[in-house]
């Protein structure tokens, strides 16, 4: 490398076969199931698993966005890398859920497609993901609740009769253990640190608690192709509880957020916080269509 | 099998298996646990294969797959790139690289020669599944099931030892570190921060 500008002395080198140059054009290896039989198993409808790995898909791309947002302003510079270790991991689930709903719908959508051309009521997530970051309390809340209640429906996931989803489940279900583990940390660390650290978190819990309920509460088709999230509700609770009483902390008993008429966010009915998310993750893409680098 | 389709396999597998990782260039694919499977099969349908003439690799259809580490680990694509552009320039004409996902990928599937190599360069091996198995090992052990794993609430306790001066006063500093697969840590008898290889 011989110029001051990483890009430039990059595209000046050599591209072949081992120099420097081919990391300045990517590698034309974009897809994130690249040779997965992607055959829809006989017996699983295709537009349900579609919508199956959209809701789960979504979930992953938009709270990935919201750890992302937490570089350059965490507490610590190792928060910031964990923060966004964590979104990494999301991300990665995301790009192959997305693509797997695009191909089992037939439409054969990319994940490019799903990610940056749909609109708000047309994403399937659950609205705790879109909520802003707040505090890093609430974000710890957030991530404890979402961790937790996640890593349990990957481990069900595990032997889910689609083998893209179940391998997506089974490797899932280990870095959310990771992830619920960073959460519990911290939960513990600032339940039982100080008087106003201990008030911190608890206000951060009692601000998130009435989002955790639309995770146990099924949609027809999480009935028809995946696991009734119901059926998690108690052990997912048993586990917050032994968490927040190890912190000291009280198991807030607020109502769940209300509904559109039963509708939320697996409906594609949003909390007006969406919008703004999605208008920052698509504006790019939007701005210069089929761009590459 | 044919004897020559055999070696066919055996020498492509070589040359996949000399892949380094991109992030870890001490380990090639094949330590990191990372290249699953090798195939050769003669290009075209024909089966020109024999003991006595095996398929030269310019004849070869390979086929490589491999498995990732982490959901978003964004060398996978370098990953694929590297092990085409290999098999190419050793004279495959018809290669394919492919993912399998299913067996996940665990750090257990690094080799012992990884394990050898990580600590030469400093950087702390994961345990590796007898050494986790033993009976001094933390607890956290997840039944599988609907039922969350059971949660260790206390700080981690199995033993790091310091890949730089081998001393075993060490502690984690962060579990997430410069990439998906690392944390770091400290030793408190020599004090140099080492990265280490998260279990998974």
């Amino acid at each position: 490398m011989t110029d001051d500008h990483v890009y430039l002395s990059l595209s000046e080198a050599t591209p072949e076969p081992e120099g420097e140059g081919r990391w300045a054009y990517g590698t034309g290896f974009a897809d994130p199931l690249l040779g997965v039989d992607t055959a829809v198993p006989a017996g699983l409808d295709g537009a349900d698993l579609a919508a199956y790995c959209l809701m789960l898909g979504d979930d992953a791309l938009v709270l990935s966005q919201r750890l992302i947002e937490w570089c350059t302003r965490a507490p610590e510079l190792e928060e910031e890398v964990a923060l966004a270790n964590l979104g990494l991991d999301l991300l990665g689930q995301a790009r192959q859920l997305l693509t797997r709903a695009g191909q089992a719908d037939g439409s054969g959508r990319t994940e490019d497609d799903l990610a940056y051309w749909r609109e708000e009521h047309e994403f399937r997530n659950v609205r705790l993901v879109e909520a802003p970051n707040g505090d890093f309390a609430y974000s710890i809340a957030r991530l404890l609740l979402f961790a937790t209640a996640r890593g349990a429906l990957y481990e069900a996931l595990a032997g889910h009769a689609d083998p893209v989803l179940a391998a997506v489940a089974a490797r899932g279900a280990k870095e959310l253990a990771y992830h619920r583990e960073y959460a519990t940390a911290w939960t513990l660390r600032l339940g039982d640190g100080t008087p106003y650290s201990a008030q911190r978190m608890q206000a951060g819990l009692d601000a998130v608690w009435p989002l955790l309920e639309e995770l146990f509460t099924a949609h027809p088709v999480e009935l028809r192709v995946g696991v009734d999230p119901a059926t998690l509700r108690e052990p997912v609770l048993r586990s917050l509880a032994a968490v927040l009483a190890e912190a000291g902390l009280a198991m807030p008993e607020v109502p769940g957020l209300a509904t559109i008429g039963g509708r939320a966010g697996r409906d594609g009915v949003h909390t007006e916080e969406l919008g703004l998310l999605l208008a920052e993750l698509q504006v790019l893409a939007r701005a210069h269509p089929g761009a590459t680098w | 099998m044919v004897t020559g389709t055999a070696t066919a396999r055996e020498r492509a597998w070589a040359v996949a298996a000399e892949v380094p990782d991109p992030e870890l260039p001490m380990l090639t694919l094949a330590d990191l646990g990372v290249l699953a499977e090798v195939e050769v099969e003669a290009a075209g349908a024909v089966p020109t294969a024999t003991a006595e003439a095996p398929v030269a690799p310019a004849e070869a259809a390979v086929t490589a797959w491999l498995t990732p580490t982490y959901s978003g680990c964004p060398a996978v694509a370098e990953m694929a790139a590297d092990v085409d552009r290999r098999l190419r320039a050793a004279g495959y004409a018809d290669v394919r690289v492919r993912l399998r996902l299913d067996p996940a990928w665990s750090t257990d599937l690094i080799t012992a020669e990884g394990r050898r190599k990580l600590a030469e360069a400093g950087i702390a091996p994961p345990r590796s599944a007898a050494e986790r198995a033993a009976p001094a090992a933390s607890g956290g052990a997840s039944p599988r099931g609907t039922a969350p794993p059971l949660l260790t609430l206390g700080p981690t306790r199995h033993l790091v030892a310091c890949p730089l001066c081998g001393g075993t006063d060490t502690e984690e500093l962060s579990r997430f570190g410069s990439t998906a697969c690392k944390a770091l840590w400290r030793c408190r008898d020599c004090r140099e921060p080492f990265e280490r290889v998260k279990e998974i």
